[in-house]
Order: C-alpha cells, then sequence, then structure tokens
C-alpha cells in the first residue's frame, strides 16, 4: 500500500512539474516575442537582418565600449572623451535589452574608417564579410544600417529657403545626398535646392538627421525594412539586360479563356460578347 | 569577539575588482577585463563566455563565433575545476544584492518558520534552466538574457542602469520579504547550470564532525544549507553542485570543524 502510494505522489509531483513548467514556459514566450518587436531601431554596421540580430547578439558590450573608447573620440576643446554612438539597450529604452543600437539626434554614427565597432564582435552579430569592399578591405561605405528619408512638406528647401544642412554634414557628399536645382515657379527667378537621398549610397549613418536644422528633422533615418519597399518578382526592367536574367528560367502560365483562343489583334477589332 | 570574515572579505574584493575592471573598459578603455559576462576578452586576447548565455544563443539555431564557443569552454572548464557555482559567491553581482537581503532577514528576524514563504522547491532553477533553452528556440532570441538580473547589474554598473535597476530592486525584495535565498537558491538557472557543471569540482568544504559543536552557526549562514547535511554526522565533503563554495561557514565555524579541501574521490561515497 506504502509502495503504491508513493508512486501515486512521484506521478502527481512529476505532472505538477511539468505543469507548471508549461505555464512558465508560455508566459515566458509570450513576453519574449512581444518585447523582441523593436523594429524601429538602429543597429551598428554590418549588424545582421533585425530578426537573425536578435538571436545572435551576445549582448556583450564590446562593440559600443570600442565605439566610446576609439581614438577618435576625443573633443578638441576639452581633450576628454565624448559620448559613444552605440548605446547598450537599458530598461525602459523599448530596444531589446542589452543590445546595441544608436539614435542619430543624440549621436549619429561618424562611419570610422577602420569601423572599431565591428571586429570585435565575437558572436557574429555584426557581420564583417558584409563590409569587405572588392580588395578584402573593411569599408565603412559599404554598411546599410538605415536609410534617410525627407519629408518633403517640413523640408524648408522644399519651401524654397536655401538650406543644404544635411548635403554638406554627409559624409557621402553628392553621392548619399544630393541637390536637385528645380525652378521656382511660385517667385519665377529663384531656384529650389533640393535634398535627395540616394539608396544605392546611403548608410544610414544619421549625420544629416543630426544636422537638420528644423524643430523635428525633415530628413531622417529609417530601418532599411521600414523605409524601403519591394517590387517583388513580378515586375521586371524590360530595357535592362540583368534585370531580365531574373526571369530567364520563368515558367510561363497560360490562362485559356475565350478570349485568348484570337489574337489580341482580333479580338481587340471584333465586336464579340464574352 | 571580532567576527572572522577573512572568505566574505576576499569574495566581496574579488566581485567589486571585477566590476570595476569590466567598468574600466568601457569608462576608460582598459583592457584587463573588456565586455561583460556574455562574453569578455582577458587583455583583449583570451575569451570568457558564459555557458548557459552561450547554450541560449545555440539553442535559437544561430551558429556563434568561434571565440564564444571557446571561451564558454574555458568557463566551463575552469568552474568544473574550482566549483561551479564559485561563480556565484566570488564574481556574480546579485550576490551582493542577495546576501544583503540575507542578512536583513536575519536581523528582521524574518527567517522564522510562520514568516518564511516555502511555495517553491529548490529544484525549480533546473526546469527553468531547460524551459528557458525551449523558450530560446521556440522564439529565436536568448530568453533568459530579456530577464537576467545578473547581466541587466553588470551592464548597470558598466553602461547605467535605467529602469534595470528596478529588476534588481525587485530581487532584492523578493528575497527579504518574499522566499529566503528565493533567487539564488531556488530560481537562478544560471546557478543550475553552474551547479551542474561543478557537480565533480576539485575544490570542496569538509566537514569534519570530531571537532563539531553542533552549534549550527554554519546552517544558518549557508544559501544552500541543505548541502550541509552531514554536519554533526559525518566528516565527509560537501559534495552537492549547489554548494557556493562561499565560504561563510567556515568563517563563523568557531570549532575548527570546517575548512576547504581538495575533494579525495577515492574516500567518498
Amino acid at each position: 500500500m506504502a509502495h503504491s502510494n508513493s508512486r501515486r505522489n512521484f506521478m502527481a509531483t512529476t505532472f505538477q512539474s511539468v505543469g507548471l513548467a508549461a505555464l512558465g514556459g508560455m508566459l515566458w514566450s509570450g513576453y519574449t516575442d512581444s518585447v523582441k518587436a523593436s523594429p524601429l531601431v538602429l543597429r551598428p554596421p554590418g549588424a545582421l537582418a533585425e530578426e537573425d540580430f536578435l538571436a545572435a547578439c551576445i549582448k556583450c558590450g564590446l562593440c559600443a565600449e570600442a565605439c566610446v573608447n576609439r581614438d577618435t573620440n576625443i573633443d578638441r576643446d576639452t581633450g576628454k572623451p565624448r559620448p559613444g554612438t552605440l548605446q547598450m539597450a537599458k530598461g525602459g529604452d523599448s530596444v531589446l535589452i542589452g543590445t546595441p543600437f544608436f539614435v542619430p539626434t543624440e549621436v549619429p554614427c561618424y562611419m570610422c574608417e577602420d569601423i572599431p565597432c565591428v571586429p570585435v564582435c565575437p558572436s557574429g552579430a555584426l557581420d564583417m564579410s558584409s563590409l569587405l569592399n572588392e580588395k578584402e578591405e573593411l569599408d565603412i561605405n559599404k554598411a546599410s544600417m538605415g536609410l534617410a528619408v525627407v519629408h518633403k512638406e517640413s523640408c524648408i528647401a522644399f519651401w524654397g529657403i536655401q538650406c543644404d544642412a544635411c548635403y554638406r554634414a554627409c559624409p557621402l557628399l553628392d553621392e548619399a545626398i544630393t541637390l536637385e536645382y528645380v525652378k521656382n515657379e511660385r517667385t519665377g527667378k529663384h531656384a529650389f535646392l533640393l535634398p535627395i537621398v540616394q539608396d544605392h549610397a546611403c548608410t544610414g549613418c544619421g549625420l544629416c538627421e543630426q544636422a537638420c536644422v528644423t524643430e523635428e528633422p525633415a530628413i531622417f533615418v529609417l530601418p532599411n525594412d521600414i523605409a524601403k519597399g519591394k517590387a517583388g518578382d513580378h515586375y521586371v526592367k524590360g530595357w535592362d539586360k540583368k534585370d531580365q536574367e531574373r526571369v530567364k528560367d520563368a515558367q510561363g502560365l497560360e490562362t485559356k479563356t475565350k478570349r485568348s483562343e484570337k489574337s489580341s489583334a482580333d479580338y481587340l477589332n471584333t465586336e464579340l460578347e464574352l | 569577539m571580532m567576527k572572522n570574515i577573512k572568505y566574505l572579505l576576499l569574495r566581496r574584493t574579488t566581485q567589486i575588482g571585477l566590476l570595476f575592471l569590466y567598468f574600466s573598459a568601457n569608462a576608460y578603455g582598459w583592457n584587463i577585463l573588456a565586455g561583460t559576462f556574455g562574453t569578455s576578452y582577458i587583455f583583449g586576447t583570451i575569451p570568457l563566455a558564459d555557458p548557459y548565455t552561450t547554450l541560449q544563443v545555440l539553442a535559437t539555431g544561430f551558429v556563434l563565433g568561434v571565440d564564444v564557443l571557446i571561451g564558454a569552454a574555458i568557463i566551463t572548464l575552469f568552474y568544473f575545476v574550482i566549483g561551479g557555482r564559485a561563480f556565484c559567491a566570488w564574481v556574480c553581482p546579485i550576490n551582493m544584492v542577495t546576501d544583503l537581503a540575507n542578512w536583513i532577514r536575519r536581523k528582521l528576524n524574518l527567517d522564522k518558520e510562520e514568516v518564511n514563504y516555502r511555495f517553491m522547491k529548490r529544484s525549480a532553477r533546473y526546469w527553468i534552466m531547460v524551459v528557458g533553452l525551449i523558450v530560446s528556440a521556440v522564439v529565436g532570441v536568448a530568453a533568459f538574457e530579456l530577464v537576467s538580473p545578473i547581466t541587466i547589474m553588470q551592464r548597470g554598473v558598466v553602461f547605467g542602469f535605467g529602469m534595470g535597476a528596478a529588476v534588481v530592486i525587485v530581487i532584492f525584495l523578493f528575497d527579504l520579504f518574499g522566499v529566503k535565498n528565493g533567487w539564488c537558491g531556488h530560481l537562478c538557472p544560471l546557478g543550475a547550470t553552474y551547479s551542474v557543471i561543478g557537480k565533480y569540482s576539485l575544490i570542496r568544504v569538509k566537514h569534519n564532525a570530531d571537532t563539531c559543536t553542533a552549534c549550527m552557526d554554519c546552517k544558518t549562514v549557508c544559501p544552500e544549507s541543505q548541502v550541509l547535511h552531514m554536519v554533526t554526522k559525518e566528516s565527509i565533503s560537501v559534495t552537492d553542485g549547489e554548494c557556493t563554495n562561499c565560504g561563510r561557514c567556515v568563517d563563523v565555524c568557531d570549532d575548527d570543524a570546517l575548512g576547504f579541501s581538495i575533494r579525495n574521490f577515492t574516500k567518498n561515497k
């Protein structure tokens, strides 16, 4: 009798433990999944796509330490180090805790040539190979942390006021932001100097956002996922041989209807009731 | 009478010293010990990595860099030899928080049976350890790292606390007014991992039942008092993985009945 009791107890406690573990696991998963969603965050150069980055980052902070302690980060006036670009997310930052990020209006990325933050990453969350140029050298211009977007209604250059603050602040001068000269029809004798962001060159460093003179920046960096659309595979540039390569092996899917039995010239010219 | 606090002082020195080195790597650019527990480097060359954090990232399916794997192996080997939970007592910053809670508990007499809530088992941490890996695999992000007061406190010291300080206060209040040794002794999956790692470690507390006067001071201060089951009974070593090698029992023993020794594998069954 005592034997069967202890077995029953064992079963009961085992069930209880497994049940509580399942309960806790589900609550924990729910919490984890919800705090994972922080799409409006800018990551260091070379960061993997956000989903992979969150899995890979081991939250060691070596990138942020390399950023703040780099040789070039000394204030010329005071001789003291300035705050670093990269911050480690704290509780209350609404970024997954312990992961590195930056806010251009606070400290933008200065695009150091030797990219101190990336080679120190031990986990592979910051991918050095994505920043190598043809000569296999680290090249910060390969970075794609985000894309600057201009809100033309609040950008005073679009009002006709002469301002090229973002254009001048851009480290890829006249490449990532170009000025488009447009005649000001309102006055008839002035020109608009409109800042245009070039997607292929912009690294998302945020120097333009920091330099913008309006009360809230009229040019701001958004993460690539959010700033960029995607045409998808349905549309092809017929005039671009390289783009046509993309659909070389595409299988035609023909739809047979009453209309398609005739050639297009025929059915357009006959008054056929369909 | 002057209390013996040799090991306590040594531990605090180690804990605060390591925290200071981590802090200095960020604040002054020192290169002695840079990073955080997740991964750090000694002199910029020897990697160290937390084994449980490493396991969580691996559970997400991400293939980690070699340095992290080597670092985790070094840490595992180190604690495998000197006692897994020596990390808890000698390195972990949360230990200072929970030790303080414990000390106040004793002063306030909150250890009495009637006010000590015991709604959790000490084995809960092993379940949490496993569930943490499963959650990491399901959600695709290291799950314990999102809530770990250990790394939140460490990053707090190095990079600033923000709202993260709340987590540390919660642990303090929980241990003080909730469950005795609630965090370190019941819930922490990191401690659980180190318990597993240090199960067969070489450095052990050894009891001498012949000189013991059964004052039970050791059991009062021990954060894992169940590991001292041999006190007054048998002259053997503490063999449980849960022992943190903190040496508090050695400190408080006035009878020379407890001391560190190298484990004797031949004698112990």
